[in-house]
């Protein structure tokens, strides 16, 4: 049953990864362009997906939006299983003052309130920025305050395998601390790192969308999936339009699929 | 006898329309407000809530009529302003009562107007009587005349009683809590639960009447305080509440096409969404960006790139429309029907530009020095509408080779650059107005005001036009005779659309709606739009 699962979630990541970086192929006229004369249009042969309120794509707008949050929220998850990782084996190799320093480190991170640090920051940012650098920054710092949860696992893995006996096997042949990292350390926390991208990816999809959706996130006109979702908050306009609830469908779907390559991962970890 | 008949015409006009008025006695009203009142006392009155509340409860010496848009005789029933603008005598209706019984004398119109003048009470609307810092004289001759006397004339003084109400002195010495306390408007506060509902009993001694009975036909009103408006179209819908204002387009075509619910657009409003540039020379921004902003054709070019009439279309779904200046059409006192919406002509645009300097090179706009023109305009986060016309807005520019990016700030940011750091070079925001008098603009326009958009708290007049701005403006605040000051007014907006300091986009509609229980309605395009006429509203019998 699991094998299944995770080939069925593959496939629909990669299918949707793969329509998102091909947007520009399939709607050539790009997310911003307006066609005033045809606004709020239902889906047609020209418009699949229909058309906004200023007559934008809604099909380009998805997919584009789906490529900037597979992009930035995959490169905050990336960055942040980095430091995730490099904080278990600097435990593994440190001991445990660097745990002690780690705990407290974490503590402080998981403690700060993101969201007003994060207000603070798009407050402090300069004027000639442009939208695009402005969602890396705030990716950037999603990144930077999101790693905590992943490096006390990370941190705890490593804290047991500095105590295994092939480790205390290694130390007493006399190993060095980048021998133990390569062959103790690295290979034994790198499917667990895997898991804890896999863990955080669509948690930073889902705080994207929650950021945009409040207006805090990916400004206009970039396209975003919490962008699109603010949509669907007069829901009556949704049973009007159903076909509005793609962006939903399409994040949902996302989600999904990478919950389950991260929950068939870590099984196959235990 | 054809003559009879184009005589008798206007009276049996008026005849049937005072029918079709007559109302049905009894019932309640039902509407939310957004939250908690801060103040049951009508003196202190600082935000919305307390607003409708002192609105229903208060009896006005004189009050504003949304339909004429003139000043209605209420707990006065005459009053005249001295031909120097300096005194104002009302003449108190014998009628009058409070809600317990005790009458209305001009001695409790004197103490209101005390009490309001009391430096010790801070009441913001206190200083409007104040001009020039010098103390009102306050009379009451006998038990029906009052005679309030002003150091200064004060411009278009009556409109400043529309919003007091008459406390009695006796109830406030004996019961000091304003939620019981005796009004003499249509309504009292009967009930109050915190977070939850206020509910207002009729006056029975409410001094209007109608078919030889005390108005309102009501015989309550509940407000129920809801903080998430979101909830109320459904609410409508389904019967709970019976009216709402300030819809926004989106439920508003909802509304439009549910039964049995009456969606209206009572027209333009007093409220507008604008484009200003950084003005202020401090502004930590490059000189030839500055250079840009001070520019007359610059700024009047950028207006004309602008196409309103899309704006209004797809933003407000056509319940909107281009803003020429200032003041909207529905402001028929104030405003000037010289003055059109600037219209959406690139050609024009560019030749503007070019005879200021500015060319076209490869799609881009250089200025006379060759720097890319290129600017941002921040707005505040979370309002869709604002952001679309900014989306707009952009989309336009670039027809013209001006590159715009769009900053969203939280709204304490955003402040914060607009009047202190002053680090910003466009901004797009909504002017919201309550009065039609252009006094209450004075902050905005002197060019000493800490609402001047594009340069506040000058020191002194930066351009000659701001100078004749400033003149033009204290010139009408001073002046009593209506003509003169519209014609100082007049001349303001002309150069305010010539000039272009504030680029005008669009004029809101007021839209509002109102359950099949209501009979009566009326709206009106101004605050409080459904409910202005409360004492002529009724519960409609088919509806109980």
């Amino acid at each position: 049953m699991r094998q299944p699962a995770k080939v069925a979630a593959a496939i629909g990541i990669s299918a949707l990864a793969a329509a998102s970086f091909g947007a520009a192929w399939i709607r050539p006229a790009g997310y911003a362009a307006q066609f005033r004369e045809a606004p709020t249009l239902a889906p047609c042969a020209r418009f699949p997906l229909g058309t906004d309120e200023l007559g934008r794509d809604l099909l380009a707008r998805t997919l584009y939006g789906m490529r900037l949050s597979f992009v930035l929220a995959g490169s905050a998850a990336l960055v942040s299983s980095a430091i995730a990782g490099l904080a278990g084996v600097a435990t593994g190799v440190f001991g445990t003052t660097f745990e002690q320093v780690l705990e407290i480190g974490s503590n402080l991170l998981m403690s700060l309130p993101w969201l007003f640090l994060l207000l603070l920051v798009r407050a402090l940012m300069p004027l000639e920025m442009p939208a695009e650098a402005s969602v890396v920054v705030t990716f950037l710092l999603l990144a930077l305050l999101g790693w905590a949860p992943a490096a006390r696992v990370t941190g705890a893995a490593a804290r047991s395998l500095r105590h295994s006996g092939f480790t205390l096997r290694a130390r007493a042949e006399g190993a060095g601390s980048w021998r133990l990292i390569r062959h103790q350390l690295w290979p034994n926390l790198r499917p667990l790192i895997v898991s804890q991208f896999l863990i955080l990816l669509p948690g930073f999809i889902l705080s994207e969308a929650t950021l945009s959706f409040l207006g805090l996130g990916v400004g206009e006109p970039l396209p975003s999936w919490g962008g699109l979702l603010r949509d669907l908050e007069d829901y009556s306009a949704v049973a009007e339009q159903p076909w509005r609830v793609a962006p939903l469908v399409l994040m949902f779907l996302t989600v999904a699929c990478l919950q389950s390559l991260a929950s068939e991962n870590a099984r196959r970890k235990v | 006898m054809k003559h009879m008949w184009r005589r008798a015409v206007p009276y049996l006009l008026s005849a049937a329309l005072h029918l079709s008025a007559a109302g049905r006695w009894g019932g309640e009203l039902r509407f939310a407000i957004d939250s908690d009142p801060k103040t049951f006392n009508p003196l202190l009155v600082t935000e919305q809530s307390s607003g409708i509340v002192r609105y229903l409860t208060g009896g006005m010496l004189i009050r504003w009529n949304h339909a004429t848009q003139a000043m209605d005789p209420e707990l006065a029933q005459s009053w005249r302003v001295s031909p120097d603008g300096r005194e104002i005598r009302f003449e108190l209706r014998p009628e009058a009562r409070f809600s317990d019984g005790s009458p209305v004398t001009a001695q409790d119109a004197a103490f209101t107007f005390r009490t309001l003048l009391d430096p010790k009470t801070p009441s913001p609307d206190a200083d409007a009587f104040r001009a020039g810092g010098q103390q009102v004289n306050v009379e009451a001759l006998g038990d029906r005349v009052l005679l309030l006397k002003f150091p200064q004339p004060i411009a278009g003084v009556e409109r400043l009683f529309g919003s007091i109400a008459i406390v009695s002195q006796r109830a406030l010495d004996t019961a000091p809590d304003p939620a019981r306390m005796p009004t003499a408007g249509p309504f009292h506060v009967a009930q109050y639960q915190p977070g939850a509902e206020i509910v207002l009993a009729r006056n029975p001694y409410y001094w209007k009447t109608a078919e030889g009975r005390r108005l309102p036909y009501l015989d309550g009103v509940r407000l129920k305080i809801r903080q998430d408006r979101s909830l109320e179209v459904n609410s409508l819908l389904n019967g709970e509440l019976d009216l709402i204002d300030s819809v926004d387009p989106k439920a508003f075509a909802r509304l439009a096409k549910a039964g049995g619910v009456r969606a209206i657009d009572a027209g333009p409003s007093l409220d507008s969404e604008q484009l200003w540039f950084n003005q202020n020379p401090a502004a930590p921004l490059a000189d030839y960006r500055k250079a840009w902003f001070h520019s007359q054709a610059f700024r009047q070019a950028v207006s004309l790139a602008i196409h309103r009439d899309d704006m209004a279309r797809l933003v407000y779904d056509s319940h909107a429309q281009p803003a020429a200046g200032i003041v909207p059409d529905s402001n028929h006192a104030w405003t000037n029907p010289a003055l059109k919406p600037p219209p959406f002509d690139l050609a024009a645009a560019q030749k503007l530009l070019a005879s200021a300097g500015y060319r076209q090179e490869g799609g881009e706009l250089k200025d006379p020095n060759h720097h890319p023109v290129e600017f941002s305009i921040i707005t505040n986060s979370g309002s869709a509408t604002r952001e679309r016309l900014a989306v707009m807005l952009q989309q336009d520019l670039a027809r013209i080779g001006v590159r715009v990016r769009l900053i969203t700030l939280d709204f304490p940011s955003l402040i914060e650059r607009l009047t202190r750091t002053f680090d910003y070079e466009a901004c797009l925001l909504g002017m919201v107005n309550d009065d039609l008098d252009p006094n209450s603009q004075m902050n905005v326009w002197l060019s000493s005001g800490p609402n001047h958009p594009w340069y506040p708290v000058e020191k002194a007049p930066a351009t000659p036009w701001e100078a004749e701005i400033d003149r033009l403006m204290l010139q009408q605040s001073h002046e009593t005779k209506t003509a003169l000051r519209k014609k100082a007014f007049d001349r303001v907006q002309e150069i305010v659309a010539q000039q272009a300091p504030v680029i005008f986009l669009v004029g809101k509609h007021s839209l509002c709606a109102y359950g099949p229980r209501v009979g009566n309605a009326s709206p009106s395009p101004f605050f409080p739009q459904t409910f202005w006429n409360i004492d002529q509203l009724y519960i409609r019998a088919d509806h109980p």
